[in-house]
């Protein structure tokens, strides 16, 4: 058990990193983006915003626990 | 070569040199403190697992469907890119120390002369775990980036060539020096990985859910445009606000 969650903890850090938020955020903007395309609407513009805002935000938040 | 396959193969060779100079200082740490034979038994130990992910993994991700793929492997990127991005804005600003390959390659060094030996199978194993867990990491972040990107781009081969490009310069380089990397300018690479992981990201991850990007391919150049410029512009943002609060400070003091 302690090996699977070792495995799952290296998984976790490898990917997600050390601010959860980012990959919370990135998915609310994909999901946001699809919705907007499958109602027709131009929606490529959003995620480069979204993008843009994530980074200040985990940033900000990096700053503050140093 | 169309814009995003020079792309593809430009962003492999960067990451992949970024990590290959990471996984070098751990080798040659290892080799350096605890022989030759156990780090490069390390190293053979780890090239071969790496081989085994990308066997059963390569051909796997050529059949999802790309639409689907792009989603998962642009949402991954994305969030992968944005740490390496994190990261190098707060190096880049002074909120974060630089990666310095020497002072890394001098703790190693002292650490491995400091380990007790234990020999299994005739070889030295701490240099071999050494080796062996540096290069499997540093070459797992390879073999992402390497089968993320040319899965999504529809070209495996373009993005292992970049690797490739990148294994051959770093370890030839490594072989004539001897010595760790350090004027290889790693900050500066993090940062433009970090920039090219988000663009591709952005990129797929919005092809991926249903969105057109004026000028299909093309457009990558816009979003890379786009992520730079915010990126300088974060850079310049946390300068200005970290000198303030030193003055404040100072003025306090």
């Amino acid at each position: 058990m302690s090996r699977l969650a070792a495995f799952g903890r290296f998984w976790w850090e490898f990917v997600i990193g050390d601010d959860w938020l980012v990959a919370v955020l990135v998915a609310a903007g994909i999901g946001a983006t699809a919705a907007l395309a499958a109602a027709g609407v131009t929606a490529w513009w959003l995620l480069p915003l979204a993008v843009l805002f994530v980074l200040w935000l985990s940033l900000r938040r990096a700053i503050r626990s140093a | 070569m169309s814009t995003g396959n020079a792309f593809l193969v430009l962003s492999a060779f960067l990451a992949s040199g970024v990590e290959f100079v990471e996984a070098l200082t751990i080798v040659l740490a290892a080799g350096l403190a605890r022989g030759w034979r156990s780090s490069l038994a390390g190293l053979g130990a780890a090239t071969v697992v790496l081989a085994v992910v990308v066997a059963a993994l390569g051909p796997a991700l050529t059949v999802i469907p790309l639409q689907a793929l792009r989603l998962v492997v642009g949402a991954l990127l994305l969030v992968f890119g944005l740490q390496w991005l994190r990261k190098a804005i707060l190096r880049a600003s002074g909120y974060k120390a630089l990666h310095d390959e020497d002072a890394i390659f001098a703790r190693e060094l002292a650490e491995a002369h400091g380990a007790a030996r234990v020999e299994r199978a005739g070889v030295d194993w701490y240099g071999f775990t050494l080796a062996f867990k540096g290069v499997l990491l540093e070459g797992l972040e390879v073999v992402f980036i390497v089968l993320t990107f040319g899965s999504a781009q529809g070209s495996i081969p373009l993005a292992a060539a970049g690797a490739a490009g990148a294994l051959v310069l770093v370890a030839g380089v490594g072989i004539a020096v001897r010595a760790p990397l350090a004027r290889v300018p790693e900050n500066a690479m993090k940062f433009a990985v970090g920039v090219m992981l988000t663009t591709f990201g952005i990129f797929w991850s919005a092809e991926g859910a249903g969105a057109h990007w004026p000028g299909a391919d093309a457009s990558l150049l816009g979003v890379l445009g786009f992520v730079v410029l915010s990126s300088i512009l974060l850079v310049r943002l946390l300068r200005r606000e970290r000198r303030a609060r030193f003055r404040a400070a100072e003025v306090r003091a």
